[in-house]
């Protein structure tokens, strides 16, 4: 079959790679009908996760045609068309019962600090992902889920990570009736996070970045009101003086390690590699939120540490909240606002690219050129 | 030109937005969910580190485990098993917790050796890298002509002068040698 082939940082290709098998009786084989490359894509893209190996494929947003299943899997069958959280969860485990499936105990040997992931390195679970025409998924009769006939599948394909994602960082912001809430970063993950900042009450949502194209769209897609950090003096300041000198009420990190404004934090964090990435946007998250108030994170770190101003969070009174995605825990409210109308997830798509072509998608991506958003790969098979 | 994009619209000119009019707004308002709202479920919170656990996965290609586990997790996935010089270092790592520096940047420094040992892998199957296709500068001559020839001449440049200078104290060093080697 045709699977994304990392190479190296910068360097991928698509190869003919052996067809996934069933390796343990809950696993299923699923074709692959689309997938996307998301924010998270471009730190092992950037070669900063650690244990990124050459020859694996990468892609955790997927969804397709069930294939092939293993004997434990009694409530899919061939032909069914479903849609593949991100997080590889058993159901069962300490933190799966909690409802946290992306914190499973039992799908990443590699590393406890984080659960299985499709195409995320080895320290996410060595796992080959769905950038491919067709991906092994474990615990296939837990994860998946079938797509409702009404569904679009471009909606369900985002429905696999960034919607869950920016919905859970809304969700995790605690947001209270007239709110004011800051989202950090205008990539796909901020822009569902702004857009259901409303569905949770938010009296007024302000998104922050440096491309004005996408500052742009979401400040029709959520809505919201927009800024560019490269035109404000400080974003501090300007947070502070724009809600009566208080702060906002909760400031959502949609960033991560890959964040641009300092250039002390690009030296120290993305060129020597002394913390995980760069944390300008989650600093200023933590400066500009309101004493009390709360920094939702869900822009991923690498695991070693970062440079924040802690000492603010205690003086502050922060609330801190984190995590990855429980996509699976979100998946029947998620599928219901999409269906009555209250999140349009697909509108975010920005290219279509055939899975050969992918090495120009991820550096589109990455590079943020041709105004990219978010980009679909189709495989030929599909 | 392979990518397509889709049409996209941005009109909307005001600045603040009234909530009013968003569609679904506050529909899943919730006062109790103040930063202790439990979204996490206690409810199966038994404290045990005890579970049904799922079956076992059989590993049949080499496997490196995290020594903060208690056991080896039921499922994992086959990817690319540790090999050559960089599977050695990545070994040597797996000694040290997750919370220790030093098993993160033996990782990385594995990953960076790996790199070499794939464009050596590729050699030996008599198959050379396409580089520039791999890094997607195709994209980049459709998208960001300026910006490529930029960066084509800023490189150009460097190695230019880095070349210059090198033969300039090449020739500025010979007679020294002859002198040297002739006493
Ligand atoms: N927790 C999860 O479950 C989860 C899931 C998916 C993605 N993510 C993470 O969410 C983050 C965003 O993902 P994405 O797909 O939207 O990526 P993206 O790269 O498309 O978007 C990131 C945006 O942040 C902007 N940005 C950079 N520096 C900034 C700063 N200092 N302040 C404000 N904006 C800044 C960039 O210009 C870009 O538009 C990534 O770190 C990704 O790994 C987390
Ligand atoms: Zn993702
Ligand atoms: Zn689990």
């Amino acid at each position: 079959m045709r699977a994304m082939n990392y190479r190296g940082p910068y360097r991928i290709r698509v190869d003919e790679k052996p067809m996934p098998r069933i390796e343990h009786p809950r696993d299923a084989v699923v074709k692959v009908t689309r997938s996307c490359i998301c924010g998270s894509d471009l730190h092992l893209y950037h070669g900063m996760v650690p244990d990124t190996r050459v020859g694996q494929t990468f892609g955790h947003e997927f969804c397709g045609i069930v294939e092939e299943v293993g004997p434990e899997v009694e409530n899919l069958k061939a032909g069914d068309h479903v849609l593949v959280p991100f997080n590889i969860a058993c159901g069962q485990c300490h933190f799966c019962k909690q409802g946290l499936f992306g914190n499973c105990h039992e799908s990443n040997p590699q590393a406890t600090a984080v659960g299985g992931i499709f195409g995320y390195s080895h320290t996410a679970g060595g796992y080959d992902g769905g950038q491919a025409e067709y991906a092994r998924v474990p615990y296939a009769d837990f994860g998946p889920t079938i797509i409702p006939d009404w569904m679009d599948p471009d909606d369900a394909v985002l429905l696999t990570d960034v919607v869950p994602t920016g919905y859970q960082a809304a969700e995790m912001a605690g947001i209270q009736k007239g709110d004011t809430v800051v989202v950090f970063g205008a990539g796909p993950v901020g822009m569902l996070a702004a857009r259901s900042a409303w569905l949770f009450g938010a009296g007024r949502v302000i998104v922050i970045d440096h491309i004005d194209y996408r500052l742009e769209f979401v400040r029709d897609f959520a809505p919201a009101e927009v800024y560019n950090f490269k035109e404000l003096d400080d974003v501090v300041v300007f947070m502070k003086k724009t809600t009566d000198g208080l702060g906002a009420d909760v400031c959502i990190d949609a960033v991560g390690a890959e964040a641009t404004g300092s250039m002390l934090q690009t030296i120290l964090g993305k060129r020597l590699k002394l913390e995980s990435g760069s944390a300008i946007a989650l600093h200023w998250a933590i400066n500009s939120v309101k004493k009390g108030g709360v920094v939702s994170i869900v822009g991923v770190y690498g695991p070693t540490g970062n440079m924040v101003p802690i000492g603010n969070v205690v003086n502050k009174g922060l609330t801190i909240r984190a995590n990855q995605a429980s996509v699976k825990r979100l998946l029947p409210r998620l599928i219901e606002h999409v269906r009555v109308g209250n999140l349009n997830p697909k509108a975010i798509i920005s290219h279509r690219v055939p899975l050969d072509d992918i090495a120009d998608a991820y550096h589109i991506f990455s590079d943020k050129l041709d105004e990219c958003i978010k980009p679909v790969l189709l495989p030929s098979a599909a | 030109m392979s990518e397509t994009r889709v049409a996209m619209r941005t009109s909307n000119p005001a600045k603040t937005v009234d909530h009013a009019m968003i569609v679904g707004w506050g529909v899943d308002a919730n006062p109790q969910n103040d930063p202790t709202y439990p979204y996490r479920d206690r409810s199966e919170d038994d404290h045990s580190g005890e579970w049904q656990r799922p079956t076992q996965q059989e590993p049949d290609i080499e496997l490196l485990k995290s020594v903060e586990h208690k056991w080896l997790p039921a499922v994992f996935g086959t990817a690319s098993p540790p090999s050559g010089l960089s599977g050695s270092m990545r070994r040597l790592a797996f000694r040290w917790s997750e919370s220790n520096w030093a098993h993160w940047l033996l990782l990385i420094g594995a990953d960076r050796v790996n790199m070499i040992e794939g464009v050596i892998e590729d050699l030996a199957h008599s198959q050379i890298p396409n580089i520039p296709k791999e890094m997607g500068v195709p994209a980049e001559w459709r998208h960001n002509k300026t910006g490529l020839i930029k960066k084509v001449g800023v490189t150009a440049a460097i190695v230019g002068t880095v070349t210059a200078l090198f033969l300039a104290q090449k020739k500025a060093r010979e007679p020294e040698m002859r002198n040297a080697l002739n006493p």
